[in-house]
């Protein structure tokens, strides 16, 4: 009991020192030569645009291809966001999918997207009902392992390493045309580097993957069940802080001896604000489940903090 | 034992109100260079590499940026924008202003080759204890970006710049 009163006490002078010299600061303060105001909230830690733009499988890259970049706006202390619409009218089909990455301290990024392959007529000449929806999701990791895209060394791009897990929603499907699984995982490594002497972006990563149509029509075959390595690459010129165009290339394995494509874009990509940026691209997704020339127009909407 | 220390703290005799701390600490006032205007440095080797960056050989790149009059008013305009930008006004806050616009003329005008000798310290050095941070200095170059859009420097003229600065970040970024 004398402890506690005496705790109790000592508190309470504490208390009374610690007022007294408060308003001794308030009296004497000077006034202060530093900055007061804070960072504003809407911080913006990245240079504009080095988010990259949030690929169809939801990891930032540049649409179709996966980049080393990691997404959000924040840097190293923050955790940033980043969230993306996309859509694609085929001749054939109707594309769209949106998805959430997660930046954290610009080094792990954390995805997901949902893919909806929209086959209108193409469902009922396969017989799998008009308008029939092949459906997907994708979760991914992304590791940034070494060098940064801006600055350091023009040698030394930014590296990272990924894993992609994806699950089709259609595995009766996947397995009436020959493919062996309804999921898989690919292991992605991409080097990504600005180029500034030259204003030229470069990304090219390989990919191990067993994806068919990246998954929507599943994943190896009975046939051939192997991993297979892909490429995929990115060449974009910088116009100004806010506009860039470039060019995509995505090879992909065709385990199901249908023709499988690779797929190629041009794309311009626009950062409207620090934190929209708007793309348009027209890509050439080639053959798909036989039906050839899937030429058309890509758009995206993608919101970053 | 609380309130005997607690006691003997509060029964210390107050200072007298009129007591030159910074003589009874020896800290000696910097005084101002009556020529420059600056503050002096310790000294230093002074060197053009100190720069950090290989200039570029040609004229066009330094015509691009107005010559040595666009590229002083760059400076200038560069070092406004960073003193009065919330995000990293601190960083600049203890620095010799007058100084910085010399040394960071100096060296845009050496490494653009528009026909200056850098005296100022190598970048490790000068950027010593600053706690500049990558967002900081994301801030900075868009500072920097302004700067040169205003003095209507063309974006390809601003890139191959930026890019003879970029790779000084491992001695510009300290946490």
């Amino acid at each position: 009991m004398k402890r506690v009163a005496r705790v109790l006490a000592f508190a309470q002078t504490a208390y009374f020192v610690a007022v007294a010299q408060t308003a001794t600061a308030q009296v004497d303060e000077a006034p202060s030569v530093l900055v007061e105001s804070p960072p504003p909230a809407d911080y913006n830690a990245k240079l504009l645009l080095t988010n990259g733009i949030s690929t169809i499988g939801g990891a930032s890259g540049g649409g179709i291809s996966d980049w080393a970049t990691i997404a959000g706006r924040q840097s190293d202390r923050g955790i940033g966001v980043q969230l993306h619409v996309s859509g694609a009218v085929l001749p054939d089909y109707l594309w769209q999918s949106h998805g959430i990455a997660v930046g954290i301290a610009d080094r792990v990024e954390l995805s997901y997207a949902r893919q909806n392959f929209d086959t209108q007529d193409v469902g009922a000449a396969l017989g799998i009902g008009q308008g029939y929806v092949l459906n997907q999701d994708v979760w991914g990791a992304k590791l940034r392992v070494a060098g940064d895209t801006v600055y350091g060394s023009p040698l030394l791009p930014q590296i990272a390493v990924g894993v992609q897990y994806k699950r089709s929603l259609d595995g009766g499907v996947a397995a009436a045309v020959g493919a062996a699984h309804d999921e898989g995982v690919d292991f992605v490594v991409s080097a990504t580097k600005l180029f500034l002497a030259r204003s030229i972006l470069l990304d090219a990563t390989a990919r191990m993957t067993k994806a068919n149509q990246n998954g929507l029509l599943g994943f190896g075959s009975v046939g051939n069940d192997d991993y297979s390595v892909q490429f995929e690459g990115a060449l974009a010129y910088q116009f100004s802080r806010r506009f860039v165009m470039g060019a995509e290339y995505r090879s992909k394995p065709d385990n199901l001896g249908l023709g499988e494509d690779d797929w190629i874009d041009i794309f311009a990509a626009w950062g409207a604000t620090d934190n929209i940026t708007v793309t348009a691209a027209y890509a050439d997704l080639g053959s798909i489940a036989t039906f050839e020339g899937q030429r058309g127009v890509f758009a995206q909407a993608q919101l970053a903090f | 034992m609380f309130e005997l220390a607690l006691t003997f703290l509060m029964m210390q005799q107050a200072p007298a109100e009129n007591t030159d701390w910074d003589e009874a600490f020896g800290v000696e006032e910097a005084v101002r260079d009556p020529q420059t205007g600056e503050l002096p440095v310790d000294p230093y080797d002074v060197d053009n590499a100190n720069a950090g960056a290989k200039p570029f050989s040609g004229s066009s790149i330094a015509a691009d940026f107005g010559g040595k009059d666009g590229i002083r008013q760059i400076a200038d305009r560069f070092v406004d924008l960073n003193i009065s930008d919330p995000r990293v006004a601190a960083i600049f806050a203890g620095h010799d202003h007058v100084r910085l616009r010399r040394t960071l003329y100096e060296q845009f005008c050496y490494i653009l080759n528009a026909g200056c000798e850098y005296t100022g310290r190598d970048m490790a050095t000068a950027h010593q204890g600053l706690g500049t941070r990558k967002p900081d200095l994301n801030a900075i170059v868009e500072n920097l970006q302004k700067a040169m859009r205003e003095a209507d420097v063309s974006f390809v003229a601003q890139n191959r710049f930026l890019a003879k600065l970029a790779p000084m970040y491992g001695d510009v970024v300290t946490r």
